[in-house]
């Protein structure tokens, strides 16, 4: 399996690049997964999503559906491209370190 | 690459005089990535199970979906197999192509995966087999230059699909090409950015024959109908009783599903109030009996074929609308049902399965339509429905 090398810190990740070791996510390990996705910074717009998913995925073990998403977050679906080229299901929640999504966001 | 290796059981089927798959993949394995997957196969049929992984995520910048990620779980053995991925591609509306288009289109797939093509996938779009992740974009920027973009995939708006409508059928009973490639264009976003709770499908058929299955399979079905009187060749129709090849009396009238055909020896007649569009005497005449000329299309809502739960036939929503471009009513009401859907479907809840969950009433009310007999399967028999037959109808 792969891994990415974060400063000290190195993580499995599987063949799409999504991390298997939830619990060693920290903000530089998004920075770095980030570039993965053609985010060369996160911005506060990339935070308010990144953080919205880490704590819905944490209070309900799967990520939340796309439109939830945007209702949410105040943000259109292509704010959301813009700020994550790759989409939100494989840009946005890889960056924040979920499991990979199966059918929707 | 790995050396060939022999696949005894594939060449097995080889044997016999129908078509083969395993054929067809030996005549592309001067690709390694070809030869790799007959590999993989011949062990999964040894092994008596499938090595593909599921749920790969793959895509292109700017789209949410068009690339589908396969992996191999063999791909030490297997390096050229390993990434496998599946690019769905937009087809042209009813499938038309030039030569020059479709080599354009094989040149590109020789220089970026493995040359295997599949014309056409179940929803209707171009198919390459087999892309490996670092190949996605290249190909992705050549699709778009030679004019072509990707389809959909995940839970979105999957891409449009339709007959060859007017462009080769005479039963056409409106431009069923002109609509997809429209709405194609209009759901551009919804296309290629997933966002509803699980796939949509719009099919659109010319006429009730419904050469896409449309019925059977997608969530939105436009079906081509006339709401007036078919027409009748009455020398055409003697012609067709003095020939002999059709026996009118058994073949047509006796079949005719709503049983409101007669048929005197010399002329047929037709209760076209009672008829319920099923089109088997104009296909069986089809010289003296022609779809009427008020002509527009029947939407339907809620088709599926199984995967998540069993399968759904789709139910009437309006029983005709005129369709003409810009097709503003048709897109109002699409809207409105990604919008009710959209907020209150619950995650890989199709259409259907959902308006079986809140009730028809309630989805008809929610979406700002009056209820119709249409909508019903078959009023006349339906217990809860009164119906007085006229004299001498069924
Ligand atoms: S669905 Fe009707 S109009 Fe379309 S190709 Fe078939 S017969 Fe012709
Ligand atoms: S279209 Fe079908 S229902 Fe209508 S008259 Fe012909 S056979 Fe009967």
């Amino acid at each position: 399996m792969a891994q990415i090398v974060v400063g000290d810190v190195t993580i499995e990740v599987d063949e799409d690049g999504f991390i298997q070791e939830p619990e060693k996510w920290n903000v530089k390990v998004a920075q770095a997964l980030a570039e993965t996705e053609y985010v060369n910074e996160l911005t506060e717009g990339h935070w308010r999503l990144v953080n919205y998913l880490r704590e819905y995925y944490q209070k309900f073990g799967v990520a939340p559906m796309i439109r939830k998403l945007c209702k949410e977050t105040g943000m259109k679906l292509a704010e959301i491209y813009e700020l994550f080229p790759t989409g939100p299901a494989k840009g946005a929640c890889k960056v924040a370190g979920l499991a990979k999504p199966t059918g929707c966001v | 690459m790995t050396e060939k290796k022999p696949t005894p059981l594939l060449d097995n089927l080889e044997a016999g005089p129908w078509p083969s798959f395993v054929k067809e993949l030996k005549k592309s394995a001067k690709s390694p990535m070809v030869q790799d997957l007959l590999g993989v196969l011949e062990r999964s049929y040894e092994d008596k199970m499938g090595h593909w992984k599921h749920g790969g995520l793959v895509g292109v910048r700017g789209y949410g979906g068009g690339v589908i990620g396969r992996y191999n779980e063999l791909a030490r053995e297997f390096p050229d197999a390993a990434e496998f991925h599946t690019v769905r591609i937009n087809q042209p509306a009813g499938w038309f192509y030039t030569s020059d288009v479709i080599r354009t289109l094989c040149d590109i797939w020789e220089r970026h995966g493995s040359g295997l093509t599949n014309f056409h996938g179940a929803t209707g779009d171009i198919i390459f087999l087999g892309a490996r992740t670092s190949e996605i974009e290249a190909v992705f920027g050549e699709l778009i230059e030679a004019g072509f973009d990707l389809g959909g995939s995940g839970s979105c708006l999957r891409t449009p699909s339709c007959c060859c409508g007017m462009a080769r059928c005479e039963w056409a009973c409106y431009d069923t090409m002109a609509l997809t490639y429209d709405l194609t264009q209009t759901f551009q976003d919804e296309l290629h950015r997933p966002s509803f709770p699980y796939k949509f499908k719009i099919k659109s058929s010319g006429c009730p024959n419904d050469c896409v299955a449309a019925i059977a399979r997608a969530d939105l079905s436009i079906i081509g109908t006339w709401r007036d009187d078919i027409q009748v060749d009455r020398t055409a129709v003697t012609q067709y009783a003095a020939g002999g090849q059709i026996d009118i009396a058994a073949d047509v009238v006796a079949r005719c599903p709503a049983g409101c055909m007669t048929w005197d020896g010399r002329s047929i007649g037709i209760d076209n109030e009672s008829c319920v569009r099923c089109m088997h005497c104009i296909n069986a005449m089809p010289k003296a009996l022609a779809p009427g000329k008020d002509r527009g299309a029947t939407v339907l809502v809620g088709g599926k074929a199984t995967i998540l739960g069993g399968a759904l036939l789709s139910s009437v929503l309006v029983p005709f609308l005129r369709m003409e471009p810009p097709y503003d009513d048709l897109k109002e009401l699409i809207r409105a049902i990604w919008d009710l859907w959209g907020d209150h479907g619950k995650n890989r809840e199709r259409v259907g399965e959902f308006i079986q969950r809140i009730g028809l009433g309630n989805f008809l009310e929610q979406i700002g339509l009056d209820p119709q007999p249409e909508m019903v399967a078959q009023p006349r028999t339906n217990p809860y429905i009164s119906y007085e037959p006229k004299e001498g109808r069924p």
